[in-house]
């Protein structure tokens, strides 16, 4: 059997998913055993063009990590997409959109109006922007072009499998790669590198019965390090959540913030979520209910925190001439 | 690594062109280089690019504060440690609370472990191998492997120890390795057991030892040939700039805490003020062929991107550290900062190069205080958190990050849900200066007449790889340089070679 030849991209991203690769330590020279990696721009000198001029399906697997934010990952999507057999969404980003497509409850013009000219230390008396083509008094000067909307990876090309997380655990990675290199691969569509419970499944707090009179924020309590989060109050998202990432989080003290993205068979995890709170508000008073719900400071960006682009939401509405000229 | 000319049409006679290097890697993601040629070859102007914008400063508004330690990470996922402090320090401030002895120790240490394990792979595996190795060595040894065959077989284990100490502390305090969890105002969300605190001593032994063994692999292999000594001192490589850089109370380096301080080009004090008040000093100004601002002393103001006393552009980062600051807070790294200083004919050090040493002083700083606080007697305290009472309303938070001061500033109403965000992330400080460093170096570098060559793309390379761990940091580990694409247009915008490594 031939070698593996394996890319790796990242596109709007953080590079913590890099970091995760690199978290392999010593176990990278095992993947450098079975696999060539023709494309990692940041470790290896692969170029754009060396991309450009392969033959399409060249690349066996893509770990491609990172939301669709701009035409130049656009562009790599589809690039990536028509010279890979099997295209996989690495990590939160590219998986749901991540925490960049919290961006989605706001439109470019929001942003740049905030980044260029609103920030209090901001000095730009001319309102100068970014340009997608300027003219120097040298030359022309090119960027690519900024979208209104976040997009996941699979909402831009067809992909075959994907890897939750923010970032994926380490040895979640291992996994996914001795999956790859033994060709031992679940059917095209699947989530991998991950589990197929709850978060809860894998939290080792005790957890007796879920009846909540008021949710606090993590700020406020210091909660009883052995026992459920929810059930002292502090929103948790382990109940939506999928398993695989061995409630890291949980063992600091801190609660789920939903990284592994709708648990197996939830379609909208945000609305798993208020459907899994509503049923531990302990009252029967409907008043009684809403006013312990209305304590949930930031519904958008606490149900959705990794998961706004995919979610059934997407985006908030757009400007009515944003959104013509985005369609 | 091989120089491919593609045959290309001639320029017609003109001699104007363009040079593109694109892409350069990791600065929120992607970055490139255009540098445009005057008429008889030389190098007209140069801009080092940044395609990238993800609007961090919109999307957190309406979020409730405390979870900005958690999302803010985010902005950069090779030093999520150094937004995380940023912001677990501003929460502080929005709420007016201050943690309890063994919560601040604890940030403290998780942040210096941090901040040994990014400077020691910084140092092998991006800006080191250009000397060790040598920058005119076969770009194929000019990585990792390149090293580990100067310097031995062993030091590759060492380096991904290192590595994974760093990290490994990281999570034992902050929950997760990569975007750790633990910050809140008021302190941490847990403590450690006195198990995991003798781990972490361990740890900072192998640390100290570490740091002392890479600064005589500096001295010996860098500093023992003169040839490397005078590429540090070059013109090519020099910036007389201001410099800005977090101090503790007795003027020492702090990565933590303490107030900013800003040195002259002739090193003497220009400002000296508490982090909150960061808007009286520091201003961004806009480009349109960038993504990125361009931060600049506010009291000097902007003048373009040159250097000198008139100009407002300042540098940050370990060189800028140093000069801003009197001394070190560790007895083994100020020992090493008066060596550094005596060899390169005092304070402040103009030569960008000579960051990658003082990288290294830091990485035993920030090492030796790793240790110093896993012995501490608070540091397995329980009392890891006050809970705050005031009213929320607005705060700043500043630390170190390895590639400059990082700004987090909040606004909130008095839920504490988010009014206003504004940062100034580290490697942004630099922006002005790594332009600048770029022209001129190719200004040395790319003669009318000469062949562009091996050595052109990487001496360019240096000289914006001193600056920032961020760009390559992810290949800490693997063999591998930047990618790096020249192309070259002559004076009718037409493309007349493209360089790249094949």
């Amino acid at each position: 059997m031939s070698r593996l030849k394996l890319a790796l991209y990242w596109a709007s991203s953080c590079g913590g998913c890099e970091i995760a690769v690199l978290d392999l330590a010593e176990k990278i020279l095992d993947v450098t055993q079975v696999a060539d990696i023709v494309f990692w721009p940041v470790a290896l000198d692969f170029k754009y063009a060396d991309v450009q001029a392969m033959p399409d399906k060249h690349i066996d697997v893509c770990l491609f990590n990172g939301a669709i934010r701009t035409s130049e990952n656009e562009h790599l999507a589809h690039l990536l997409r028509n010279k890979s057999k099997v295209l996989v969404a690495f990590g939160s980003c590219a998986h749901m959109g991540g925490i960049p497509s919290l961006a989605n409850a706001f439109d470019r013009e929001a942003i740049f109006a905030r980044v260029y000219h609103e920030t209090p230390s901001t000095d730009n008396p001319a309102g100068t922007r970014p340009q997608t083509s300027w003219t120097s008094p040298s030359g022309d000067l090119e960027l690519p072009a900024f979208h209104d909307t976040v997009k996941t990876l699979d909402q831009t090309v067809p992909v075959d499998y994907f890897v939750p997380g923010c970032p994926p655990a380490v040895p979640q990675i291992w996994n996914v790669i001795q999956a790859i290199a033994s060709g031992n691969l679940p059917p095209a569509g699947s989530i991998v590198g991950a589990g197929n419970k709850t978060v809860c499944d894998e939290c080792k707090r005790v957890k007796e019965e879920k009846k909540v009179k008021a949710f606090y924020r993590p700020l406020q309590v210091k909660p009883d390090p052995q026992r459920c989060l929810l059930e002292q109050g502090l929103i948790c998202l382990g109940p939506a959540t999928r398993s695989g990432c061995g409630a890291l989080c949980l063992d600091a003290n801190m609660p789920c913030r939903g990284c592994y993205g709708p648990a197996e068979g939830v379609v909208d995890q945000g609305a798993k979520m208020l459907s899994a709170l509503a049923s531990i508000v302990d009252t029967t008073e409907p008043e009684e209910a809403e006013r312990i719900l209305k304590e949930v400071a930031d519904p958008l960006g606490t149900f959705y925190r990794f998961g706004l682009a995919s979610s059934l939401l997407h985006r908030t509405r757009m400007p009515a001439a944003a959104a013509a000229k985005e369609a | 690594m091989q120089i491919m000319e593609q045959t290309a049409p001639a320029a017609d006679g003109a001699a104007r062109q363009r040079i593109k290097i694109d892409p350069v890697t990791r600065l929120e993601g992607h970055g490139k280089i255009e540098i445009f040629l005057t008429e008889d070859g030389g190098v007209r102007d140069a801009f080092f690019q940044i395609p990238e914008l993800r609007g961090f400063e919109k999307f957190c508004e309406g979020r409730p504060v405390e979870e900005l330690a958690r999302i803010t990470p985010r902005i950069c996922g090779v030093c999520p440690e150094a937004h995380h402090m940023a912001s677990s320090k501003a929460l502080d401030a929005v709420y007016h609370v201050q943690p309890p002895p063994a919560g601040r120790k604890l940030r403290e240490l998780l942040y210096n472990a941090f901040t040994a394990g990014d400077h020691t792979t910084h140092f092998y595996a991006l800006g080191g191998p250009d000397f060790v190795v040598g920058p005119d060595a076969p770009a194929a040894e000019r990585n990792i492997l390149g090293v580990i065959a100067k310097v031995g077989l062993e030091i590759g284990g060492k380096v991904i120890k290192m590595r994974a100490a760093g990290q490994e502390v990281v999570k034992i305090i902050g929950g997760k390795a990569i975007h750790p969890v633990c910050g809140l105002p008021g302190g941490v969300s847990k403590a450690i057991t006195e198990d995991e605190r003798q781990r972490i001593e361990e740890i900072g032994r192998y640390m100290v030892e570490f740091a002392q063994f890479s600064l005589k692999v500096f001295d010996q292999i860098v500093l023992g040939n003169s040839a490397y000594v005078d590429l540090i001192q070059s013109d090519a490589y020099t910036h007389r700039t201001y410099y800005m850089g977090l101090v503790n109370a007795k003027n020492q380096v702090d990565f933590y805490d303490g107030v900013v301080r800003v040195v002259t080009p002739e090193g003497r004090e220009f400002a000296k003020f508490a982090p909150a008040d960061y808007l009286e000093h520091i201003a961004e100004h806009v480009e349109p062929w960038s993504y990125l601002k361009f931060p600049f002393l506010k009291k000097v103001g902007w003048k373009g991107l040159i250097d000198g006393p008139e100009s407002g552009v300042y540098r940050a980062a370990p060189l800028a550290r140093l000069n801003a600051a009197d001394g070190m807070a560790t007895p083994l790294a100020q020992a090493e900062y008066e060596r550094m200083f005596d060899t390169l004919g005092g304070k402040p050090v103009h030569a960008t190069l000579a960051t990658h040493w003082a990288r290294l002083v830091e990485l035993l700083q920030a090492a030796e205080r790793t240790l110093e606080l896993s012995r501490d007697p608070d540091i397995t305290s329980p009392d890891v958190r006050t809970i705050p009472t005031a009213t929320p309303d607005e705060g700043v938070g500043v630390v170190e990050a390895p590639r400059g001061i990082l700004f987090h500033h909040y606004r909130t109403d008095e839920r504490g849900l988010v009014k206003k965000v504004n940062l100034i992330v580290g490697t942004t400080n630099n922006n002005a200066a790594i332009c600048m460093s770029i022209k001129k170096a190719a200004q040395a570098l790319i003669r009318p007449g000469a062949p562009i060559t091996d050595g052109l793309l990487n001496k360019v390379e240096m000289a914006f790889r001193a600056y920032d761990p961020c760009f390559g940091c992810a290949t800490h580990t693997l063999p591998g340089q930047m990618p790096l694409e020249v192309s070259i247009y002559d004076a009718q915008g037409r493309l007349v070679h493209t360089l790249s490594r094949a």
